[in-house]
């Protein structure tokens, strides 16, 4: 018991160590919300635009969608951060796991709001058409408020998930929660520093995951 | 759009025409050369067998449905044929569906203002005040904060149509505005129907109601397999119906 309290929970090391930790969260939380609101917006975009049916765009958009889904993150971070600056192309770890997270909440995003948009009853179109709305205003006024709202849900859901993937930047040397953390780690050879991750993270993502809960009860009823 | 109309021969008087139209879906022929032209503050009801085409013909004339051919005119003004904004022109003619299709995340107000804010442009206020004018002409002003799921079938209906009424449309459409009601909630909407007619409203209604046609249409039109087969003054179409298939039709209608 000794030895697990020493390995996990060592005062002087957690002391030690605790501010370091607290700048990591620092980071993963802009991280996470930098990531979350341009993902959902470029992904909400995406598909509006896959909303017009100009063939040759929703393809780009789906190819894109699918691949984006199919490539485990972890994978993208490397290929991005080792391999742009082979062509020149030198950008910070924060900056790569930014537009990397980003990328892939995005196809995330573009899939579950263009699924809201086609469950959406053609009637409403007709509707806000019949009554000399454009396409782009029935989409903007009618049928995206009510595509967005049902999909709320999945949404909040994958941007949970999304913001978890910040620790993956550990990989490539971000300063993050995990990456304090694991640095702190081989300096003091005591797992102690992974606790207080630990800890982090739960503290930073327990609220949202609850404030989830409370928006799917909120969003799931039709009509409110 | 003046003289295109002229050439092609469209009675000036006619608040709304439709020459020779044609429709398929597929290969399957929905309208085979449909003539109607509907006078200034005329009500005009089609009656017709499901697959007839009138609801098909209703939805041309905002263009929902894409005629393959013929054209359609409004005041003289063509809605066919490339160049028509579109959407400037669905601003005078009013559609109301059978599902309502109100938008369930705005309230009635919400439902009609969209459109005076959006397409007419209006500042909120007047916008609201124009609104709350029609929902009052459709007895609904104490509704107007509801969300449609707080409304009843009767009542998203008639709505619906104070949606259509507040952009002041030279002609209104509706497409079996009471086929999805509860039969006691029918008579509210017929009610408001009969007021929009007499305001001097020009309307085209595909419905199933054979004792609102015989009491408050003007013309009853009778379309079976894409064609008109008959049409008439209301006392006469339903009296003494000169073509087989009408007589056949009333006939399966009165059961």
């Amino acid at each position: 018991m000794d030895v697990f309290l020493d390995q996990f929970l060592n005062p002087e090391v957690l002391a030690k160590y605790a501010p370091l930790i607290l700048k990591g969260a620092g980071v993963t939380v802009v991280l996470s919300l930098l990531v979350v609101l341009a993902g959902i917006c470029l992904g909400a975009l995406l598909a509006c635009l896959r909303a017009y049916r100009i063939n040759l765009v929703s393809f780009l958009i789906v190819i894109y969608a699918d691949v984006f889904r199919a490539l485990p993150p972890l994978v993208l971070i490397l290929l991005v951060f080792f391999g742009l600056p082979n062509i020149g192309i030198v950008l910070s770890s924060f900056t790569v796991l930014f537009i990397v997270l980003t990328l892939v909440l995005a196809a995330f995003a573009e899939e579950i709001v263009w699924a809201g948009i086609t469950s959406i009853p053609n009637g409403q179109w007709e509707a806000a058409r019949s009554t000399g709305l454009g396409f782009t205003q029935a989409l903007a006024y009618v049928v995206l408020p009510q595509a967005v709202r049902m999909v709320i849900p999945p949404l909040t859901n994958r941007a949970i998930a999304i913001t978890k993937m910040t620790a993956l930047g550990m990989v490539i040397g971000v300063p993050d929660i995990l990456g304090q953390a694991t640095t702190a780690q081989s300096f003091s050879a005591n797992a102690s520093p992974l606790t207080l991750a630990a800890v982090a993270y739960v503290v930073l993502f327990l609220p949202f995951v609850i404030a989830s809960r409370w928006l799917e009860a909120r969003f799931a009823r039709p009509g409110s | 759009m003046e003289t295109v109309s002229n050439r092609a021969g469209t009675p000036s008087t006619a608040t709304l025409s439709l020459r020779a139209l044609h429709k398929s879906f597929g290969t399957f022929p929905v309208l085979n050369g449909i003539d109607l032209h509907v006078q200034r503050s005329e009500m005009v009801f089609v009656l017709g067998p499901s697959g007839s085409g009138k609801s098909t013909m209703l939805r041309c004339c905002n263009r929902l449905e894409e005629p393959d051919s013929g054209a359609i005119w409004v005041e003289g003004d063509l809605l066919t044929g490339p160049g028509v904004d579109l959407n400037k022109m669905r601003q005078r003619i009013g559609m109301v569906f059978q599902s309502f299709n109100l938008y369930p995340h705005l309230t009635a107000l919400g439902n009609v203002t969209l459109a005076l804010r959006r397409v007419l442009k209006m500042p909120r206020a007047e916008a609201e005040a124009e609104a709350m004018a029609a929902l009052k002409s459709v007895g609904l002003s104490d509704r107007a904060r509801h969300t449609p799921a707080q409304l009843s079938g009767g009542q998203q209906q008639r709505v619906a149509i104070a949606r259509a009424l507040a952009l002041k449309p030279t002609v209104m459409l509706f497409d079996e505005p009471t086929s999805a009601l509860d039969p006691e909630l029918v008579g509210d909407v017929l009610d408001v129907m009969r007021e929009v007619k007499e305001q001097g409203m020009t309307m085209l209604v595909v419905s199933h109601e054979m004792q609102f046609a015989r009491e408050a249409a003007d013309r009853v039109v009778f379309m079976d397999g894409g064609s008109i087969i008959e049409q008439g003054p209301p006392d006469r179409f339903f009296a003494a119906p000169e073509q087989e298939r009408t007589r056949a039709f009333l006939s399966r209608m009165r059961g």
